[in-house]
Formats: structure tokens, C-alpha cells, sequence
């Protein structure tokens, strides 16, 4: 299996750290950041094959950051989550370039399979 | 049997208001148009009254003064004969018997009633006479006889009516004359009263009105059929002298209200009395009268039929104005409530989501560690609680997930769709829910039912919610599960799907709650499924109804606009 690596940005450090240690056990190498500002620099310095962003950062949207990531890197594909999923937002993160918006809690295989199906598009 | 708006359809707590309601409109209404119209026609019963009364006055002042003028007429008619003779014959002719009997002739002729006629000499001695008393009266004197002396004096005279010797009643005219020697004499003629009576009887006056007359001091001198006897006292009052013909009203000794006329003869003691009983007149207002009033009562019927027709169409109309004002009240009300509960819900949902996905990658890292680390003490036991959080917060997404959807703005992507096949691919969902539970799924499409316009997700979750509801009710039930889904055309535009099960039926107290958020009676229910199916309806531009006896089934059905109404046109 190709290595993946991913960027998770979450604000909830507990979350993305303890995600991240379950892919890496998986094979997916996983790097964290909680703020857009860590998010852009993570992106700007290294290379990634997916980003799980959350869509409620501390003081920031989700959808912002995407707009940051898309124009450093328009080809990264980006996979929103949520914990309020609305047709308003699914409708707004697609429109704006992300590959899919899924709603919290995510099982760590289907996590995994939307991953996979983002690389290879 | 009322129609749906009638006041007299009895609300939950009894009696209507609203039949006090249109018994106060009844009452007002027509006390407002009776009184008015009371008013009127007694107004117009007394100036009719009063109309007839003064033609009756008018009448009886006319027949007073033209009959008053006829007496008149008739005694100076005889005075100027009395005077013509004397102007023709000498008074030694007249004191001739035989000359006297020639004139007494001509003038018995020429005028009726003449009873006889003599000549008096200056000291009051009779000198000649012709009549059927010549016996009697030959030389009779008369100068203390007090007519005498007022001839004398006053050249003329006409006495009160007086029974003579055959006792008949008849009076006298008398007057002074002077031939062309100075000397002076009285001429006397006796008339017959009888011919005053025939020309009262000549004006014609139905009885009981009638006509009489009387002397200054109230005596008869003609007869009356009602007001005393002849040469009697007249049981009326005698009216006070006027020179022309009055009219008043007076009552009789029984109390008899009669309108009188009088006037005074002149030249005579006669008082002409014309009365008439002013009820007797009144034939014609009496027949006025019953009309006016049979008009008031028709009128008050038609008027009272009509204010309580038209109160109750009124009465009917507020009724449904005010119930269809209730029921968008409650419509915008359950709205309200909807949409605050899904703000709530939505609220909630997200903020538990976040710490349940904490909850589930940490059960899932140490999940991960069980399966890493080879020698785990009590592995299994670890394994299986690990697992039961990660069960419980699969529960618990699960029902986050179902409250986002409630609160989601339903966004309606409105195509064309084929109910039928819509219904049957989503009891294909059920198919093996249905058969693992022993429950017969059926479609029926009846009649021509063509593609409508709506929001095929929408209507998937509807038809899926309430089969989902069919199914969980048909498993408490013992029997062997049916569900029947019937589609018809509707009038005005609407499909109906009918979705009908066997199953124990809905108690009474549970209806009026199905629709309502987290109403359920599972206990793992989350009591969504039929609030998110109602609001789904609502916003296609539907409604849906529910029937239900216990022991024998339920049944949901859902009208659908064929077109598109959503926003209420249709497009």
C-alpha cells in the first residue's frame, strides 16, 4: 500500500493527536495542526496527500482556511468535518473546491476509504 | 343537521358562543328594525285617525250650515208670503171671513204645512180666522198673551213648536202690518211642524247620526230618535249662540263620543243639532285600521325571518373566520415550535459530536493498543467494554444524526416523480426488515395516477418513515402483519398515498401527540420520525392525515399536490 500522508486540522488537540497516532499504526503518516495559521505553514512547507479539516476552528471557519490551503495548493485535496452537517455548508465547501464534508464521529475505516478515494481522484 | 360553520354546532366545552352570539344580533337587529317601523305605523294610525275624524267634522259642519240655511229659507219663504198679503189686501179685506178664505187658499197652495191663518186686531182681539179651529178661537183675545206683545214690538215672530188643539205639534209665524190708513193688525198663520221634520228628513243622514232641532232652553221641537222626546228636555246640553255653523265634539249621557254641529236659526228660538257617532262613521277605517295593522304583523315576520337568516349567515361566517384564524394560529404556532426545537436540536447535536468523536477515536486508539500489544491483560474483558463504548457512541451519532436532520431546511430539488415506482423501491429497503418479520408489503395503484412534481429524497424519507413506523407497530402485534399502500388521484389537483397496516392501532390519548418532536412510545425511540415526516409533508405542499381504531390497524395518508405548490402556487 502507497504511504498516504496527512494534514488533520482541528482545534480539539485531543482529537486530531490521538487520530493521528491511530494512522500512523495504520501505516498513514499524520501531522496536526489546530489553527489556520499552523494549518498554512504545515501546507506551505511540506507535502501532503489529503487534509481532514474541521469546519469550526477557534475563531476562524473552516471554509477559510480551505480558501488559504486551495490557493497554495489548488490540487490538495481537502475533506471537511463537522459536527453539524447542513446541506447549506455541504453545499458551500463543495462549491469551493473540498472533496467531501462528513459528519462527526467518523469511523477511522470509512475515514480511511474517503482518504483514499480523494488520493486517487 | 348544522353545516361545519353553523353557531349551533356545539364546540368541546358545549354550547356554542356563538348562538349567543346570533341571539344578540337576532335581538339588536330587531329591535333596530321594529322600532322604527312601530313607531311609523301607529304614527299613521293616529293621523289616519284624525284624518277621518276632521272629514267627519267637515262633513257635519257642511250639513249644519246647508240645512241651516234650507230652515232659514223655509221660514222667511212663509214670512215673506204673510208679508206679500198684507202688502196685497187691505186690512178691511182681511177681516172679510170670505176675503180671508180666498188668500188662506191660494196660500195653502203655494206653500205646505199651512195649518190656518187669522187676523188680529191692535188690541189683540181676533177678527177673522180661517182654520179648523174657527169654533174655538172666534174672537179670541190675545193681548196678554205674551207673542202678542213681542210681534208688536219686534214686527215678526216665529214661536216654539206647541201642541195645539188636535195635539199636533206645529208653531207660528206672526207679523205686524199696517194698511195704507195707519191702522195696524197682526197676521198669524199656524204651520204644520211636520214639514220642518220632512226637510230635516230630506238631508240625507244615515243613522244613528241625525238631525233635530231645539229652542233656546234645550226642548225638542222636532223628534229624536236617541236625544230625548217631542217637547221634551234634549238629554245634550244646548250650545251657546254662534251665528254661523259650529262643530264640537261632545259625549253623551252614556258616554257616547259624538261630533256635533249647531247653529242657530235666524229669526226664530230654533237651534239646528246635526250629531254623529264618529264609529259608526268609521267602517272604512276600521277595514284602514285591520290593513295597517295586518301590514305592521306581516312586515315584523318577514323582517324577524330575514334578520335571523341573514344572523345566521353571519354568525356562520364569523364561525369559520375564526376557526381558520385558530387553525393557522395553531399551524404558525406548531411551526414556531418546530423550528425552535430544531435550533435547539441542532445545537445540541453539534456540540455533543465533537466530544463524541473524541470519545470514539480515544476507544478506538486503545482498541488499536488491545490489538497491538500481545500480552494485554484481560484482553477480552478490556476488548468487549471497549467495544460497548464504541456501540454506544455509534448510538449516540446516530441519534445526533437523526436530531441534524430534523433541524436541517429541508432544500426540495423538485422533479418528476412516479409515486408507484417511488413506493415500491422504498419498500425494496424493507424487503428483508419485512420478510425476517413475517409482514406482507402491498401496492395498489388505482386509477390514472400521473408523475407529480416533489423532491424525490424528501418523499423517500416520508414514505420511509411511516412504513419504519408501520413495521415497529406490526411487530408488537401478534397476528400476521399487512401493510397496504393505496394511490388514488384526488380532486383539485392532489394524490393521495395511503399507507394502511393490521397493526394494535393507536390509543386515543397517544393521536393528538404522534406529530409532536420526541414523541414516542419505544423506549428506543427517538420519537423524530413522524414530526420530521409532518414538517417534510407541509413543506411539499401537503398534509397529512392519520386514522386509527384499536385492534384493527392504522392507517397514515398523505395528499400531494401533482403539481409543484411549493410556497403555496402552483407552478
Amino acid at each position: 500500500m502507497t504511504s498516504m500522508k496527512v494534514l488533520l486540522v482541528d482545534d480539539e488537540m485531543e482529537l486530531i493527536q490521538t487520530l493521528a497516532e491511530r494512522l500512523a499504526l495504520r501505516d498513514i503518516e499524520a501531522e496536526v495542526a489546530t489553527d489556520r495559521k499552523g494549518a498554512l505553514e504545515l501546507v506551505e512547507a511540506k507535502e501532503f496527500n489529503v487534509v481532514i479539516l474541521d469546519m469550526v476552528l477557534q475563531r476562524v471557519k473552516g471554509t477559510e482556511v480551505l480558501k488559504d490551503i486551495k490557493k497554495v495548493r489548488p490540487e490538495l485535496p481537502v475533506i471537511l468535518v463537522s459536527g453539524r452537517g447542513s446541506d447549506e455548508d455541504f453545499r458551500e465547501v463543495k462549491s469551493m473546491g473540498a472533496f467531501d464534508y462528513l459528519i462527526k464521529p467518523v469511523a477511522i475505516d470509512a475515514l480511511i476509504e474517503k482518504m483514499k478515494e480523494a488520493v486517487k481522484a | 343537521m348544522h353545516d361545519a360553520a353553523s353557531p349551533w354546532r356545539k364546540t368541546e366545552d358545549g354550547q356554542s358562543r356563538y348562538v349567543r352570539l346570533w341571539r344578540w344580533v337576532v335581538v339588536i337587529m330587531t329591535l333596530v328594525s321594529f322600532t322604527p317601523l312601530i313607531i311609523l305605523t301607529f304614527l299613521n294610525y293616529f293621523q289616519y285617525k284624525n284624518a277621518i275624524r276632521e272629514e267627519i267634522k267637515e262633513r257635519v259642519n257642511h250639513i249644519t250650515g246647508m240645512t241651516k240655511h234650507s230652515i232659514e229659507f223655509f221660514l222667511a219663504e212663509r214670512a215673506a208670503a204673510l208679508v206679500l198679503i198684507t202688502n196685497e189686501r187691505s186690512y178691511d179685506e182681511l177681516k172679510d171671513q170670505g176675503e180671508l178664505q180666498v188668500v188662506f187658499a191660494h196660500l195653502k197652495n203655494a206653500l205646505g204645512g199651512m195649518v190656518d191663518l187669522s187676523v188680529i186686531d191692535p188690541d189683540g182681539k181676533q177678527v177673522s180666522y180661517v182654520g179648523p179651529y174657527a169654533r174655538e178661537l172666534a174672537g179670541k183675545d190675545y193681548s196678554e198673551q205674551e207673542w202678542f206683545n213681542k210681534v208688536i214690538v219686534q214686527g215678526h215672530y216665529v214661536s216654539d213648536v206647541y201642541m195645539g188643539y188636535r195635539n199636533l205639534p206645529h208653531f207660528v209665524i206672526a207679523l205686524s202690518a199696517s194698511d195704507k190708513d195707519g191702522r195696524s193688525y197682526v197676521l198669524r198663520a199656524t204651520i204644520d211642524s211636520s214639514t220642518l221634520d220632512e226637510l230635516l228628513r230630506s238631508v240625507n243622514v244615515a243613522p244613528p247620526s241625525e238631525l233635530f232641532i231645539i229652542n233656546h232652553e234645550g226642548i225638542l221641537q222636532t223628534p229624536s230618535n236617541r236625544h230625548g222626546e217631542l217637547l221634551g228636555k234634549a238629554n245634550i246640553p244646548t250650545p251657546p249662540y254662534v251665528d254661523h255653523a259650529v262643530v264640537s265634539q261632545i259625549k253623551d249621557p252614556q258616554g257616547l263620543e259624538l261630533i256635533q254641529g249647531h247653529a242657530y236659526i235666524d229669526n226664530s228660538p230654533f237651534i239646528l243639532m246635526v250629531l254623529k257617532d264618529p264609529s259608526a262613521a268609521g267602517k272604512n277605517w276600521f277595514a284602514l285600521a285591520r290593513n295597517l295593522w295586518l301590514i305592521l304583523i306581516f312586515s315584523m315576520v318577514l323582517i324577524l325571518l330575514i334578520v335571523m337568516w341573514i344572523s345566521y349567515y353571519l354568525v356562520s361566517r364569523i364561525r369559520l373566520a375564526d376557526e381558520q384564524r385558530t387553525q393557522a394560529l395553531h399551524k404558525i404556532e406548531y411551526t414556531n415550535k418546530m423550528a425552535s426545537i430544531g435550533r435547539l436540536a441542532a445545537g445540541v447535536a453539534h456540540e455533543i459530536n465533537n466530544p463524541l468523536a473524541i470519545i470514539n477515536e480515544k476507544a478506538g486508539m486503545m482498541m488499536d493498543m488491545i490489538g497491538i500489544i500481545e500480552n494485554f491483560p484481560e484482553k477480552e474483558k478490556v476488548s468487549k467494554l471497549m467495544e460497548a463504548i464504541q456501540n454506544s457512541v455509534g448510538r449516540c451519532s446516530r441519534i445526533t444524526r437523526r436530531l441534524l436532520r430534523f433541524a436541517k431546511h429541508i432544500d426540495l430539488q423538485i422533479e418528476s416523480i412516479d409515486l408507484e415506482q417511488l413506493a415500491r423501491e422504498v419498500i425494496s429497503f424493507l424487503e428483508h426488515e419485512a420478510k425476517f418479520r413475517k409482514i406482507a408489503i402491498e401496492v395498489i395503484a388505482k386509477g390514472e395516477i400521473k408523475p407529480i412534481e416533489s423532491d424525490r429524497g424528501q418523499l423517500q424519507q416520508v414514505f420511509l418513515n411511516i412504513l419504519n413506523n408501520s413495521l415497529n407497530a406490526l411487530s408488537e402485534s401478534n397476528r400476521e402483519g399487512k401493510i397496504k399502500v393505496s394511490i388514488y388521484p384526488e380532486d383539485m389537483g392532489f394524490v393521495s398515498i395511503k399507507f394502511m397496516d393490521n397493526g394494535p392501532g393507536i390509543p386515543d390519548e397517544h393521536m393528538k401527540q404522534i406529530f409532536d418532536p420526541f414523541f414516542t412510545t419505544r423506549s428506543e425511540g427517538t420519537g423524530l420520525g413522524l414530526s420530521i415526516t409532518y414538517g417534510i409533508v407541509q413543506k411539499l405542499g401537503g398534509r397529512i392525515e392519520v386514522q386509527s381504531e384499536l385492534g384493527v390497524g392504522t392507517s397514515f395518508t398523505i395528499f400531494l399536490p401533482s403539481g409543484n405548490m411549493i410556497g403555496g402556487d402552483i407552478k
